[in-house]
């Protein structure tokens, strides 16, 4: 059955508190997730007062000041700190979102932060999306054509047909799309989720492809893309402002529009 | 423990081919039921009260009787449709599964048939 409650072992449990320095004015509480495989011991809660007035505006540069100045254990992935590597993709006040672009004054109250929901947890923040990449490389994310191409120079498109890509080449992989959504959780070892999806239509659409009627025949399956149920967390909660569930839909469309 | 590979893991059995035909038949049955449903509560609702030689004159219209099918049949198929994805979503092993499908399934063939034969006595009048 799809599990609803956490195993005994995931229970969070409460944590470390670490005050602001003395004479802070303006301070906020991050409340971050904390999980170390080493210790054997369950996922905490630590509470961490930061000085704002000591503080980049984003939430990603508060983690990063917590791990230089307060606990260098602080585990999380991060790389562009500008919205387009995806690394630091996680669960802030109950939205998955990239922690870089996230401004901590657009976040109420104390500043919840948690792995993507329902993956594995590697630790602390960084959850195990090996699963995730092997499904993005299971729908052949490159060109694949019969035709030769040009000697001479390269595959012409034209810009009405660029233009399809858009909203869709953005995607950078992140994963706070496919981890948001229910189907994905209850079923994700067979759904391929959002983010999958988005970049399989992604070739699908693009004039220069030949493969499209293979990629077709390898999403039709009641698992793969059925699952969608057209939830919309995708749409919501895509830090890039991209619509995965009407890619989706368009999936959907193509599918019908082939029988 | 399991040595194989991410990508196989992810590929699975492969694509099973079908979910579209299912998939759309849950979409039509959706939308035809809105004016059925809609026409079945107005009718029933409009012999509320009434005697039993009311409801056998309403059923005496063969149109009265093939859209009270229509609306039982496509209810029925779109329950059978609907109960279908919510049981293969949350029931993950598999014997379990295939059990609760087989039986879910029955239960609302039963159903269907005993409903429909239900209106179609009415209209014979026995």
């Amino acid at each position: 059955m799809a599990e609803f409650k956490l195993p005994a072992n995931s229970v969070v449990k409460k944590g470390k508190t670490w005050p602001a320095p003395k004479g802070a004015t303006r301070t906020r509480n991050f409340r971050i997730y904390r999980y170390d495989p080493d210790t054997g011991s369950n996922p905490r809660w630590d509470n961490f007062e930061v000085d704002l007035d000591d503080c980049a505006p984003m939430v990603l540069d508060a983690l990063i000041k917590i791990k230089n100045e307060v606990d260098p254990s602080l585990t999380f992935r991060r790389s562009c700190r500008e919205g387009i590597c995806g690394s630091c993709a996680m669960n802030i006040g109950g939205t998955n979102t990239l922690a870089c672009i996230k401004a901590i004054e657009d976040v109420e109250g104390d500043i919840t932060i948690s792995p993507l929901p329902h993956m594995e947890v590697v630790k602390d923040l960084v959850p195990d999306l090996t699963h995730f990449y092997a499904q993005y490389a299971s729908v052949q994310p490159w060109m694949q054509t019969d035709t030769v191409a040009p000697q001479d120079r390269e595959r012409l498109q034209s810009p009405e047909d660029r233009k399809k890509l858009d909203g869709l080449y953005e995607c950078i992989l992140c994963a706070s799309c496919s981890t948001s959504c229910p189907s994905y959780w209850w079923n994700g070892d067979r759904y391929l989720g959002p983010a999958t999806l988005l970049q399989a239509y992604r070739w699908v659409i693009d004039s220069r492809d030949e493969a499209t009627g293979d990629r077709l025949d390898n999403l039709e399956d009641p698992f793969k893309l059925y699952r969608c149920h057209t939830i919309m967390n995708c749409t919501n909660t895509c830090p890039k402002g991209l619509n995965p569930a009407k890619a989706i839909g368009s999936l959907k469309q193509m599918m019908l529009e082939r029988q | 423990m399991s040595l194989i590979t991410p990508l196989k893991k992810a590929r699975g059995l492969g694509s099973a081919k079908n979910g579209t035909h299912h998939w759309w038949m849950q979409r039509v049955t959706a939308i035809a039921l809105v004016p059925l449903t809609l026409w079945a509560a107005f009718s029933v609702a409009s012999m509320a009260g009434e005697s039993y030689e009311v409801v056998l004159t309403y059923f005496a219209s063969p149109f009265n009787v093939a859209m009270f099918c229509l609306f039982l049949f496509t209810g029925f198929y779109h329950a059978s449709l609907g109960l279908q994805v919510v049981i293969e979503d949350y029931i993950h092993n598999e014997g379990l599964k295939l059990g609760v499908l087989i039986g879910v399934k029955f239960a609302l063939v039963l159903t269907g048939i005993m409903s429909i034969f239900a209106v179609l006595r009415t209209a014979f009048g026995s």
